[in-house]
């Protein structure tokens, strides 16, 4: 199921103020696009494993979210649940080039978890 | 009959003098107190943590005009006494005033020693003794400019400290080649004044004051203008302060015949030589001994407590005393005895890369003296052995390193305070011994040092038994205490809510990148426990100044609606004291048809919620609801939620007063306004109370004749009924209450720490001390208050409808959903 990379042009990183995140919607459901103080941007599936929370809503803290439903602090990088907590949240290659965030396309389209 | 009983100062000493005789015997004297000092009793000790901005006077009251009131005192404040007449039992005060007594007590402690060079008398020399002092020094440090203390010893360290935390520059001039050289070796002396001008204070020592030169006269007063060394060094000064030691005030007694030698001569019960005369505090000499430390005068005003109750007592012994040296971030203890004798042995330990150095003075084969620098943290084991006299030849040859070393179960820490018998003194300043620590532990489930400071006032002053508290702590929590898992905000800093709320007004932080560097937090950006409460603090603290940081927020707070479990929101409209009318509801009908909205529900608080609410339609629901004249509810804030009433006067047959109105009246006036956690109020018209008002933040109950305010009521996770706070008479004299009641809880509370728990925090007496009897402190609060209404009282609601604030919050930043899924 290997797919060549779409990098798609999704918007510039000053749309994100920093230490926030904004949202990519597309047909299978939302993509949290996270800007650290650091200007990094990560993506993540807006969609807590826990219960379904909107990341995208969380406060942002270094290289993680903390999800503003019931707290579980997931790393940015990874996508993996930090602290006590086992669970993951899928992640998307992105990358910026010239101020403008790429997001690759090919992986959230052939993505099954989101609904 | 009541006897009178006459007390000549009121400090330290004779407030526990006085505590303890109204405990054992109640009624037994008609009191008076003359002093000169023009306020109540306070602690004395803490002046240090008021000028550098770590603690309010009001923090260190120990005694507020209520106690007097309470126990029937007469007390004469701002007056001096200048004579006694030991023939008609008078004492005539520089103002006339007069009061015979058939017991008198005296206790003027010391005045500061004042350094006998030219220019001592100038304008701008002051000393370290009273509250007086510090506000003059803090009316020079608003100015600028530079300070000079004379005297390196604990006062003038923290004189010196506290001043360069109010952004003096600031000079220390010691005489010796040392700091402390009673106490510390050269090496010693050394790292404490490295650590002294890694705070930005300079040290000079080996420094004899010549003469303090005064700008030349041209019709004013002269003023302090620069100090001149010995050696020719001029160092300018805007103020001088005079921290060279002190001398017991025993002039009074001496004049009036009593026996005195360096201070007034008592015996071991403290007894002058007139037998209706007693005397404590640091105005006594006994033994050839004086004084300038609070524990032995604590020891001393209950040993004269008892005497005058007629109760037998064992007498006063000199034992030996620790100290801390109070300024933040500097660890320095001593306790106990350093002169050099033939047969005093010592056993130190540096390590200088990491700032660290003990020493010990043994004689005998029992420790009599320890300093400690850096590391204070075996302090009470090292104290208990000095004061027990245990005999340290077995485990000599590890005993620098502490009980950690030691060996063998015995030697614990912990073990070793288990061991104390019940009666032993654990916190000197306070005279609190062991069984009344761990009696308290258990009956009023104390979980924390805080807990403990609050309910027994053990380790709140100096500070120096800490250590022996958390043991205490330990020994009877067991493993469910754990120091580190209670005090810190959270894991990104050791420093907990109450630190950082002073150390943002002392280091006047004003955002928080810089609190993060300044503080030295662990973590980069911080988390999502502490940046909101970092946020509320510096908001809080710098009305007006502070822009507020939306990223530090709860997304609620951040939307300005509540998240749902499914991500959508809801929203309620304000509802002014509950009352609507039929064109709001007709507003809040259409805004419900036209968004869809699943849900509209009355809630608790007398109002409606719309839930379910998009979150992209947030912006256009409240333009609509904007336009009808509604506003924010902030059902989701840390700030003014619902003003419940009933219907009063306006309807009812039993209502006294219109508390609909007064209900509208202070939710207009409140709302908008950001508290450590959620504020609800609730106004009733009589005491039938149908609006709840007793269970609630705060709480009015109208009666004939005014306004019972009542405060600290909870009835969510805890459910506690409120106390009365005060009885007014006028609306007007409600609402400044309830605004300064809030402001003081908006300066003081912890970060998601309601009303009622900050109440159990600090106390009801230094709340009502506050805003009830302090009529100018609480004028400052209400004004305090209206000020930061002054930006806080904007429809959020309306600049995100109208404004596009936040617009980003509410729009996707790209949408894709036309673009085909690849599989
Ligand atoms: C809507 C409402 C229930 C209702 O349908 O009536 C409600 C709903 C929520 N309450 Fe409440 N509380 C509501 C009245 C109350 C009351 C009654 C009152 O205000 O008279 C109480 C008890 C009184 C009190 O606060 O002491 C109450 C005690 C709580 C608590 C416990 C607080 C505590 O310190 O003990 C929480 C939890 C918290 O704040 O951390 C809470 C939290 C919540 C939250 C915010 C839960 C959350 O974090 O999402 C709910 C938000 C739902 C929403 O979107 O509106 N709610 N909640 C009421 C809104 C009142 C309003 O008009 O603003
Ligand atoms: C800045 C500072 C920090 C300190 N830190 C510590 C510490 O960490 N640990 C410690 O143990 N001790 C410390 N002390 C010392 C401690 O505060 C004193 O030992 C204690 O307060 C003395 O109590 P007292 O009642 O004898 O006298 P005081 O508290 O001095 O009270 C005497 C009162 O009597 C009044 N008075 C005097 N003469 C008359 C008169 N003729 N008529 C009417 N009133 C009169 C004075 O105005 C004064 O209010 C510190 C002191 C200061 C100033
Ligand atoms: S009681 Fe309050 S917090 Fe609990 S479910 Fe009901 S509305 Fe939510
Ligand atoms: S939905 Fe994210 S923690 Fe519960």
């Amino acid at each position: 199921m290997t797919m060549d990379t779409v990098w798609l042009d999704v918007g510039a990183v000053d749309d994100i103020p920093s230490q926030s995140a904004r949202i990519v919607k597309t047909q299978k459901g939302c993509i949290a696009l996270f800007r650290t103080a650091d200007d990094k941007v990560f993506a993540l599936n807006d969609r807590c494993p826990h219960k379904g929370g909107p990341l995208s809503q969380g406060i942002v803290h270094g290289t993680s979210v903390t999800c503003p439903l019931h707290n579980m602090v997931f790393s940015l990088e990874t996508g993996d649940a930090l602290g006590p907590d086992e669970a993951r949240v899928a992640t998307f290659a992105v990358k910026v080039e010239n101020g403008r965030i790429m997001l690759d396309a090919s992986s959230f389209a052939s993505r099954k978890d989101a609904a | 009959m009541t006897e009178k009983l006459v007390v000549v100062g009121n400090g330290m000493a004779p407030g526990r003098a006085l505590e303890k005789l109204f405990e054992m015997a109640p009624g037994k004297y008609d009191v008076t107190i003359f002093n000169a000092e023009p306020r109540t009793n306070y602690d004395r000790i803490l002046l240090s943590p008021v000028l550098s901005g770590e603690k309010t006077y009001e923090d260190i009251v120990i005694h507020g005009d209520a106690w007097y009131q309470e126990h029937g005192v007469t007390l004469h404040k701002g007056r001096k006494v200048n004579a006694i007449d030991r023939l008609t039992k008078t004492v005539t005060a520089e103002d006339g005033t007069t009061a015979q007594y058939d017991k008198l007590l005296i206790a003027t402690g010391s005045v500061p020693f004042i350094v006998p060079v030219p220019g001592k008398d100038l304008a701008g020399v002051l000393t370290y003794r009273d509250l007086d002092d510090v506000e003059a020094m803090l009316v020079a440090a608003e100015q600028g400019g530079s300070a000079v203390v004379i005297g390196g010893g604990l006062l003038g360290l923290e004189a010196a400290a506290g001043l360069a935390m109010r952004g003096m520059d600031v000079t220390v001039l010691h005489l010796m080649p040392t700091l402390m050289e009673r106490q510390l070796d050269t090496t010693a002396g050394n790292l404490l004044k490295r650590a002294i001008e890694a705070r930005g204070i300079k040290v000079i020592t080996k420094a004899n004051t010549k003469e303090i030169l005064g700008t030349a006269p041209n019709g004013a007063p002269p003023r302090v203008r620069a100090i001149l060394l010995d050696d020719g060094t001029e160092i300018p000064a805007n103020i001088v302060v005079m921290a060279a030691g002190i001398r017991p005030s025993a002039g009074l007694a001496k004049e009036a015949g009593i026996e005195t030698n360096r201070g007034i001569v008592v015996n071991d019960r403290m007894v002058t030589s007139d037998p209706d005369i007693y005397a404590v505090g640091e105005c006594v000499e006994f033994d050839g001994n004086v004084y300038g430390l609070v524990a032995p005068l604590y020891e001393q005003a209950g040993i004269a407590a008892k005497g005058l109750a007629g109760e037998d007592t064992k007498g006063f012994v000199d034992k030996a005393l620790a100290t801390k040296l109070k300024v933040t971030g500097v660890d320095l203890y001593s306790a106990g005895d350093f002169a050099e004798g033939e047969d005093r042995e010592e056993i130190v330990l540096r390590d200088a890369t990491n700032g660290l150095y003990k020493r010990l003075i043994l004689q005998d084969n029992k420790v009599i003296g320890v300093v400690m620098f850096g590391d204070t943290s075996d302090s009470g084991w090292f104290f208990q052995l000095i004061k027990d006299g245990t005999d340290i030849s077995e485990m000599r040859d590890t005993l620098i390193f502490g009980p950690a070393y030691a060996g063998g179960a015995a030697l614990d820490p912990t073990a070793a305070v288990a061991a104390l018998p019940d009666d032993a003194e654990i916190c000197g300043c306070n005279g609190v011994c062991k069984g009344t620590i761990v009696n308290a532990i258990g009956a009023k489930n104390l979980t924390s040092l805080d807990d403990v400071r609050a309910h027994t006032k053990a380790s709140a002053s100096c500070g120096t038994c800490t250590g022996l508290v958390e043991q205490l702590l330990t020994l009877t929590l067991g493993d469910s205490y754990n120091p580190n898992a209670v005090k810190p905000m959270c894991g990104c800093t050791d420093l907990s809510h109450g630190d950082v709320r002073r150390l943002i007004v002392a280091k006047e932080l004003k955002t928080i990148p810089d609190l993060m560097q300044e503080l030295e937090w662990k973590s980069s950006g911080g988390c999502a426990k502490c940046r909101p409460a970092l946020n509320y603090y510096l908001l809080s603290t710098w009305p007006g100044e502070y822009v507020d940081d939306g990223q530090s927020r709860f997304i609620n707070e951040r939307v300005h609606a509540n998240i749902q479990k499914d991500g959508t929101y809801s929203v309620v409209p304000r509802m002014w004291g509950g009352v609507t009318t039929p064109d709001e509801l007709r507003a809040i009908a259409d805004v419900a048809d036209k968004f869809k909205i699943p849900t509209v529900k009355c809630t608790g608080g007398q109002r409606i919620d719309l839930l379910g609410v998009k979150k992209e339609d947030l912006p256009a629901v409240w333009s609509d609801l904007n336009a009808a004249g509604m506003v924010s509810g902030h059902a989701y804030a840390k700030g003014l939620r619902t003003v419940k009433t009933c219907v009063g006067t306006d309807w009812c047959r039993f209502g006294t007063q219109d508390s609909t109105g007064l209900g509208i009246k202070l939710e207009k006036f409140l709302w908008g306004s950001w508290t450590p956690a959620k504020v609800k109020l609730a106004v009733s018209g009589c005491p039938r109370n149908c609006a709840e008002a007793t269970c609630k933040d705060i709480g009015v109950i109208c009666v004939d004749s005014g306004y019972e305010i009542h405060f600290a009521g909870a009835a969510g996770l805890d459910i506690k009924g409120t106390e009365l706070l005060c009885h007014v008479k006028t609306e007007e004299e409600a609402i400044e209450v309830i605004g300064a009641l809030t402001q003081l809880y908006r300066e003081q509370g912890h970060y998601l720490e309601r009303i009622y728990k900050w109440r159990a925090r600090v106390g009801m007496e230094s709340i009502q001390a506050t805003v009830v009897e302090d009529l100018p402190r609480r004028k400052e609060l209400y004004e305090a208050f209206v000020y930061s209404q002054k930006f806080s009282q904007k429809d959020p609601w309306a600049e995100r409808a109208k404004d596009h604030v936040d617009a980003h919050e509410f729009a996707p930043i790209a949408d894709l959903t036309s673009m085909e899924a690849a599989e």
